[in-house]
């Protein structure tokens, strides 16, 4: 008897949503596996990491905070990777957007206005899918393939934050910090729950998981980018523009990322820094996928990405281990979906 | 003859079922073929052939039964593993990888090292040995479909299988190509190769195969020596009741142009593909056109010039229904009234993993399917529920996905859901292709209904007996070049056979060496 490695006669529906489960079990197993080896006990591991991150109201809340971030790139980028259309620029859409929005934030520094922060997300949204067109454009005009052009902007959003910050928006009485001033109140996002960080971006998040689930299923552009995401042929026999499709694809996903920009700097940030995001239009590339490109699973797997966060930062602050710890869980449940996934189209039998 | 009673059969079948959710496609099937022997499978749509091929094959794996090779049984476990036994199989659809040359495709399939110049030519040779004309090293999504067909042919010949299985493989050969391909079947089988062979075609199956057995609903339902019966004979074992007979009505005359070809000319960007030089064709309301040819010599290029896959640069080359429209995309011509049915089923006239009902969305949104950019799934529904009903697609629903279907039922679909939007011009490439005689009436009846309601029909199809049965008029095309047209009465299969390699009066003498005739 031996076991066999073979094609399914047909994929797997039952695989395709056990296979994100299955990942994030392997990840655990080989996140306890991996504090054994670094010389520490796996169960206290396992405490620190995943359970006492969440144990009361505030750490809940905190959950939630990063969660909010994580799932409005993640159905952003969803809306194009339906439609086969790469954007993993989101984190450059991020930081853009948040320059649009923050920069009106400190404009404005003293108004009164109500209007300042739905004035700062739309402009947050309209920054996002400035740095999209640019891949769009590219991709529609001279066919560049926008994987590369649109990590490469991520670059040089990184590099106009920091200039930013450290040239013409630097606070006049900041001690010389790479930072800009503190927003004002009526800059920053209303806190949901007394005495957490919580914040008004979480609705954002919840009508942008809904909005997308209403496009992706009811609108006949979601209809469209499916198909041509599935069949291009299909797409073109039926006269559907594929322009469009990496158009819509790509500014969907900028709006996004560039509101939650403004939801960061707005909400626990509070100012521009040089670290407004901590990856997470990258992490949230591993949201959408862990989360099969629907709302429904990017809502659990945005909470799932946010946890790691958290886990992080309690291990190095309890464990003695580096920060960089939440980086190889993502790495690794990354890893663990893509394998487990091969489960969908192959399965293992006993073998006589 | 092949049955001597002491041979050990090649293959048995005892028992086999396959049941899918929504239909038993295979219920207690027998079926037992001897070494030399070539048997015919007839049924209808949807009747379980393909499924017991593939079961064969071991590409599905069968719920019930057991399976007898050179008599001791066996399980088979992929189409690898099938190979390893010697058996070959044509798929219906095919199974190629677009992107790779013929030789690299046909690679796959061969265990051991590579070396793709020894096996391009042999390629070559095989393919010159059997009439099967092909390039190896052409890239596979620049072939039209019926040199498609060689490539799978070719590759399975390859191997020298001791069980050839065919499903449907001369749907879109030429005739000259299909009587090439049988001098090979009658051949192999001398040789003692075993072949099972799938075809609509009853005439063929008459011509070629030693015994046949029908099935019917899954189930076999009767066994018939094809050379002791006639076409009309087999219909009825298979479909149960007679073939229903044409209702011919009388072309109304002078009526306005739908679609105009003016001078249409093309370079194809696929340095294999066939230019399209100086085309020009006139389709009237209430006129069926026939274009007549042999795959490959510019039917594709045309067909997505007309299409509007392809737009062309100059507006005025293309008219539907008055309208300039050579710069369109498919889309927009639709919206002026054209609708198209063309020759690839799956993932260009549907998308396999959407459902009928998303698969009439594809280009029958404009009648009211989509309301404030919001699809209204309730018409869709309606619209896939009455394609379904009225052209007797079977199938699980309208929730089934669209490469669940059967081959013919897919394509009963598409052409139900582009005649059902009553369209002003139809273009349709290889409108029954892979569909079974009784089906193949149908479309053909549906065809000229929509001619006495005034639709401009255009066909594009390599069956001559098909065109001859349902066109006024005939072009051929050869080369990228058009025929003058002919009225269908006025000329013969002879004379658009001799067309059909270019030679029409007043044609210009070929200038490349290179024939795209088989
Ligand atoms: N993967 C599948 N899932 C569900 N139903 C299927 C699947 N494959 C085939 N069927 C159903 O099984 C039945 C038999 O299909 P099959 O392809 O064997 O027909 P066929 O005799 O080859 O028809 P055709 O002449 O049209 O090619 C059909 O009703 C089809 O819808
Ligand atoms: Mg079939």
């Amino acid at each position: 008897m031996w076991l066999k490695f073979e094609q399914r006669p047909e994929p797997s529906r039952l695989m395709r949503y056990l296979s994100p489960l299955l990942a994030v079990g392997l990840m655990v197993a080989s996140g306890m596996l991996l504090f054994h080896l670094l010389g520490k006990s796996p169960a206290e591991g396992f405490k620190v990491f995943f359970l006492n991150p969440v144990q009361d109201k505030y750490g809940v809340a905190e959950l939630f905070l990063k969660a909010t971030p994580l799932i409005l790139c993640a159905v952003g980028l969803a809306v194009g990777f339906r439609g086969n259309i790469w954007n993993i620029g989101a984190e450059g859409q991020l930081l853009i957007g948040a320059l649009a929005g923050g920069g009106l934030a400190l404009h404005f520094h003293d108004t009164n206005s109500m209007l300042l922060l739905p004035a700062m997300i739309v402009a947050g949204a309209l920054g996002g899918m400035f740095w999209a067109a640019i891949p769009a454009w590219l991709r529609t005009r001279f066919n560049a393939n926008e994987i590369l052009t649109s990590l490469m902007l991520v670059y040089i959003a990184e590099l106009i934050v920091s200039w930013l910050v450290h040239g013409p928006w630097m606070d006049p009485d900041g001690f010389n910090f790479p930072q800009t001033r503190l927003f004002q109140a009526k800059a920053t996002m209303p806190i949901l729950v007394q005495g957490t960080r919580v914040n008004a971006g979480l609705f954002i998040a919840l009508g942008a998981l809904i909005a997308g689930w209403i496009f992706m299923n009811r609108s006949f552009m979601g209809y469209q980018m499916k198909v041509a995401g599935q069949a291009e042929n299909a797409g073109r026999y039926a006269g559907f523009s594929a322009r469009r499709t990496v158009w819509i694809g790509m500014l969907v996903g900028g709006a996004m990322a560039g509101i939650a920009g403004v939801a960061e700097i707005s909400g626990p940030v509070g100012q521009i820094t040089e670290h407004i995001s901590p990856g997470y239009g990258f992490a949230a590339m591993i949201v959408a996928f862990v989360g099969r490109l629907d709302p429904v699973g990017i809502f659990f797997s945005g909470l799932l990405m946010a946890l790691l966060y958290l886990g992080g930062e309690q291990a190095q602050q309890y464990l003695a281990l580096p920060y960089s710890i939440s980086k190889v869980f993502q790495g690794l449940l990354l890893f663990f979906l893509l394998c487990s996934d091969v489960f969908i189209t192959h399965r293992i039998r006993w073998k006589k | 003859m092949p049955n001597a009673p002491s041979e050990t059969p090649r293959l048995v079948i005892k028992g086999v079922s396959k049941i899918y959710p929504s239909v038993i496609a295979n219920d207690n099937v027998d079926l037992t073929i001897m070494p030399g022997e070539i048997r015919a499978v007839l049924g209808e749509n949807g009747a379980g052939k393909s499924t017991l091929m593939k079961i064969i094959y071991g590409v599905t794996h069968p719920d019930k039964g057991e399976i007898l090779w050179e008599g001791s049984p066996v399980t088979v476990q992929n189409p690898a593993h099938a190979r390893e036994l010697g058996i070959g199989m044509v798929f219906q659809h095919f199974s190629l990888f677009e992107t790779l040359t013929v030789a690299q495709n046909v690679a796959l399939a061969v265990p051991g090292r590579l070396d793709l110049a020894g096996l391009s030519r042999r390629i070559e040779e095989i393919s010159g040995k059997y009439g099967l004309p092909v390039d190896p090293r052409r890239l596979v999504h620049a072939l039209s479909v019926g040199e498609r067909q060689r490539v799978e042919i070719i590759r399975c010949l390859l191997q020298n299988p001791r069980l050839l299985i065919l499903d449907e493989p001369t749907s879109v050969l030429t005739p000259q190509a299909v009587r090439k391909l049988f001098e090979t079947l009658r051949q192999l089988a001398s040789e003692g190769v075993s072949i099972l062979y799938i075809s609509h075609k009853l005439d063929e199956i008459q011509e070629l195969c030693h015994t046949a057995t029908v099935l019917r609903n899954g189930r076999v339902t009767g066994h018939c020596t094809p050379s002791q019966e006639t076409p009309k004979t087999m219909a009825r074992l298979m479909i149960g009741e007679d073939l229903p007979t044409f209702h011919h009505g009388e072309p109304e005359e002078g009526r306005e142009v739908r679609l105009r070809i003016d001078g249409l000319s093309v370079k194809s960007e696929d340095p294999f593909g066939v230019d399209l030089e100086d085309v020009s064709l006139e389709v009237r309301s209430g006129e069926i056109v026939g274009i007549a040819g042999v795959s490959g010599n510019g039917q594709q290029e045309l067909l997505r010039a007309i299409s509007g896959e392809e737009p062309v640069p100059d507006k005025r080359w293309i008219h539907v229904c008055g309208v300039p429209a050579g710069r369109m995309n498919a889309s927009r011509r639709r919206a002026l009234g054209m609708c198209f049915v063309p020759e690839e089923r799956l993932g260009r006239g549907a998308v396999p993993r959407l459902s009928l009902t998303d698969n009439v969305l594809l280009t029958a949104f404009r009648r009211k399917m989509v309301r404030f950019g919001m699809i209204r799934r309730k018409a869709a529904k309606t619209f896939a529920d009455d394609c379904i009903r009225l052209f007797d697609v079977k199938c699980g629903g309208a929730a089934s996905e669209a490469k669940s279907l059967s081959g013919g039922n897919l394509q009963k679909f598409i052409v139900g859901r582009e005649i059902l939007q009553e369209p002003k011009v139809l273009v349709l490439a290889q409108p029954t292709w892979g569909v079974d005689v009784g089906a193949a009436s149908f479309i053909r009846q549906q065809l000229l209904c929509l001619r006495e309601k005034g639709t401009a029909v255009l066909v594009i199809s390599e069956e001559l007996d098909e065109l001859f049965e349902i066109c006024d008029r005939l072009v051929v095309i050869a080369k990228g070049r058009l025929s003058p047209s002919k009225a269908t009465s006025e000329t013969g299969v002879e004379e658009v056979g001799v067309w059909m390699s270019g030679m029409w009066p007043g044609a210009e003498p070929a200038k490349d060496e290179a024939p795209h005739v088989a």
